[in-house]
């Protein structure tokens, strides 16, 4: 393997990038374009559906007696608008309400009880009631959570202590100010962006075939092969400038994405491990490029027909599979593009380590099928597509 | 008596060499030998056989049948040996659009491994003899014609080869063109290379050739010098010679 002779390759493929406005837009361009307008599209839209997700605490459950902070709690789950979930602790609810698990967190004090009883005793001497104050948290990230959660609590509340009767101006029971907490909120956007990652790098199939159905044409091909350059040399080195171009694609396309917005959830090495997947990943639309530069006549009718392997892999794979109907998605799991997508959404949305079961099965596959493809790819095209 | 030895006086032999492309036969049993230092024309009319020779011996097709050796190397068993020791300027102008000619020419340097050096030097040089040194760093997709097949033979040749293998190098050049590509391919000889050059130009190869092979149909119909030809046939140009041997002129078919 000479070096030179891969290196001047490399780079000529690099300019190529650069030089040719075709490969430029397709390579670069593009993959910004999308990552820019789907995240400005969808990165203010939630994940979540229209009720709110309310955390509640029940400091008043320890004693013998705790109807009315049960009674309380059944009346929330009732309302249809509020998905009440119980924590056994402020931290717990807390932790979740930061993550943008919760759109709000319940604080039931734990003399509750005492305090309804005490009115009930009493209904008209407020001197012998025992006042309190249930606490409410918000995520003030959401706007519609902030505006509805606190009224709607302030009327279950009423309706739970003081039932038919006319709500008093007095109360023995208040709701605090809500404290607004800064949640971190997932958006449609970040369940699209290891999607978009994948996608960028599967326009390399259409780039190859493109390339090498024109050297063909121009007698490029040909003529590089009366020069002592090995079909192992020639290959390593679109091996090597096709995962650059990946790399130069996913830096891209998260440099946009934060401009836009998205901030994943992961660490330094699980950002490294998603551009390692899909370095690995180009190499397979490498193959992908040459299957299809063999099969084509010309460079236009290799355009067209990368498109038989762009489109299963894009609609199946990237963002766009996880809005598709359960058929579809089960149907992704034979698109290379599935598994770069699960991995990097495993490592930047769920947090996952680079060591876990799910990231590494995903890589092992991808790396399978980067292999099958290019080695496919380079036997088909060796055998009948140089001529 | 290896391929090597029996050839040490010979840059190419060609023995007996049959190229079928399915029905087509386009080489018909041929053979042939080219002297070291040989400037040697291979004359004939488009789709007689001239590309495919050039095709065998660069290893780019397998033939049917027969055999062939370049520098002393069988083109089928030591293509490696051979295709350091060649420069191939093609028919066809194939030049990256996208890089300027100092880029394209310093990149089949390289793939000649060439030093450094050498290779910068070598590639003032031949610009500046095509006259391209001033349109050196502009983009080939920008170029001319006539300059694009200019940078095209620099590239074939910038790695000073051995053997050099110049089919139809001056098609659709102006006159001046030619005459500093004829200039050029002189100053080959008088280095003591070997050329071969495929043309359908009579006189490009009058003027240049040592000795000529006219081909038609696959076949060796004449060998020798210009004046030797024209001697035999009692003509007063190559084309002569040509109508003479199978009655039509030699540019019909283009």
């Amino acid at each position: 393997m000479n070096i030179q002779r891969v290196s001047v390759l490399v780079k000529k493929d690099l300019k190529k990038l650069i030089r040719d406005p075709v490969v430029l837009f397709l390579i670069a361009l593009f993959p910004v374009i999308l990552t820019l307008a789907f995240g400005t599209s969808f990165g203010a839209l939630g994940s979540s559906p229209a009720t709110y997700q309310v955390g509640v605490v029940n400091m008043d459950s320890e004693g013998l007696y705790h109807q009315w902070s049960q009674y309380f709690i059944g009346n929330l789950t009732e309302t249809k608008i509020l998905n009440v979930q119980t924590y056994p602790s402020n931290e717990t609810a807390q932790s979740d309400l930061v993550q943008g698990k919760l759109q709000a967190v319940l604080l039931i004090p734990s003399n509750f009880e005492q305090s309804c009883n005490s009115f009930w005793n009493n209904p008209t001497n407020p001197s012998l009631w025992t006042n309190t104050t249930v606490q409410l948290y918000l995520d003030s990230g959401s706007m519609f959570a902030t505006q509805a959660v606190l009224p709607i609590v302030q009327q279950v509340l009423a309706i739970t202590v003081y039932g038919e009767l006319p709500s008093p101006s007095a109360r023995p029971i208040q709701m605090s100010n809500p404290s607004l907490v800064q949640a971190s909120k997932i958006t449609m956007f970040d369940h699209m962006a290891p999607g978009i990652f994948a996608y960028a790098a599967i326009f390399i199939t259409m780039t190859v075939a493109q390339s090498f159905a024109e050297d063909r044409e121009t007698g490029l091909l040909r003529r590089i092969n009366t020069t002592p350059t090995t079909p192992a040399e020639f290959m390593t080195s679109q091996a090597i400038s096709n995962m650059v171009l990946a790399l130069i694609q996913v830096a891209l396309v998260f440099v946009m994405a934060y401009l836009v917005g998205y901030r994943p959830n992961g660490d330094t090495s699980s950002l490294i491990m998603a551009f390692i997947i899909v370095s690995v990943f180009s190499l397979c639309n490498v193959g992908f490029g040459l299957i299809t530069a063999t099969i084509a006549k010309s460079s236009g009718a290799a355009t067209g027909l990368a498109f038989v392997f762009i489109m299963p892999q894009m609609f199946l794979g990237t963002f766009v599979g996880f809005a598709l109907s359960p058929t579809a998605q089960a149907a992704g799991r034979f698109v290379p593009s599935y598994y770069v997508t699960d991995a990097i959404t495993s490592l930047l949305l769920r947090g996952a380590p680079i060591s876990s079961p799910t990231v590494l099965l995903d890589l092992a596959v991808v790396s399978v099928c980067s292999i099958a493809a290019l080695l496919i790819g380079i036997a088909l095209f060796r055998k009948y597509g140089k001529a | 008596m290896s391929d090597r030895e029996k050839t040490h006086k010979a840059a190419i032999v060609i023995d007996n060499l049959t190229k079928k492309f399915e029905d087509v036969t386009a080489l018909d049993g041929l053979s042939l030998e080219i002297g070291k230092g040989e400037l040697f024309g291979l004359l004939g009319p488009n789709g007689a056989g001239k590309t495919t020779i050039i095709n065998v011996l660069c290893g780019l097709l397998e033939p049917t049948s027969g055999s062939a050796s370049v520098g002393g190397y069988n083109v089928q068993e030591d293509s490696e040996r051979v295709k350091e020791l060649i420069g191939v300027c093609t028919q066809e102008t194939a030049v990256f659009p996208y890089l300027t000619g100092r880029e394209n020419v310093q990149l089949f340097g390289n793939l000649y491994a060439m030093p450094k050096e050498k290779l910068r030097r070598n590639t003032d040089e031949l610009l500046q003899k095509m006259s391209l040194t001033e349109d050196a760093d502009r983009r080939v997709g920008k170029y001319s014609g006539g300059m694009r097949r200019r940078i095209n033979l620099i590239m074939a040749l910038v790695h000073d080869p051995e053997i050099a293998f110049l089919d139809e190098p001056t098609v659709g050049m102006d006159p001046q063109s030619r005459h500093a590509v004829w200039g050029f391919i002189r100053e080959l000889k008088q280095k003591g290379r070997t050329v071969i050059l495929t043309t359908h130009y009579m006189e490009e190869a009058e003027e240049l050739c040592d000795r000529v092979g006219i081909i038609d149909h696959g076949k060796l119909i004449a060998l020798g010098s210009p004046g030797q030809l024209k001697e035999k046939f009692g003509v007063r140009n190559l084309e002569e010679v040509f109508i003479q041997l199978t009655g039509r002129r030699i540019r019909e078919g283009l």
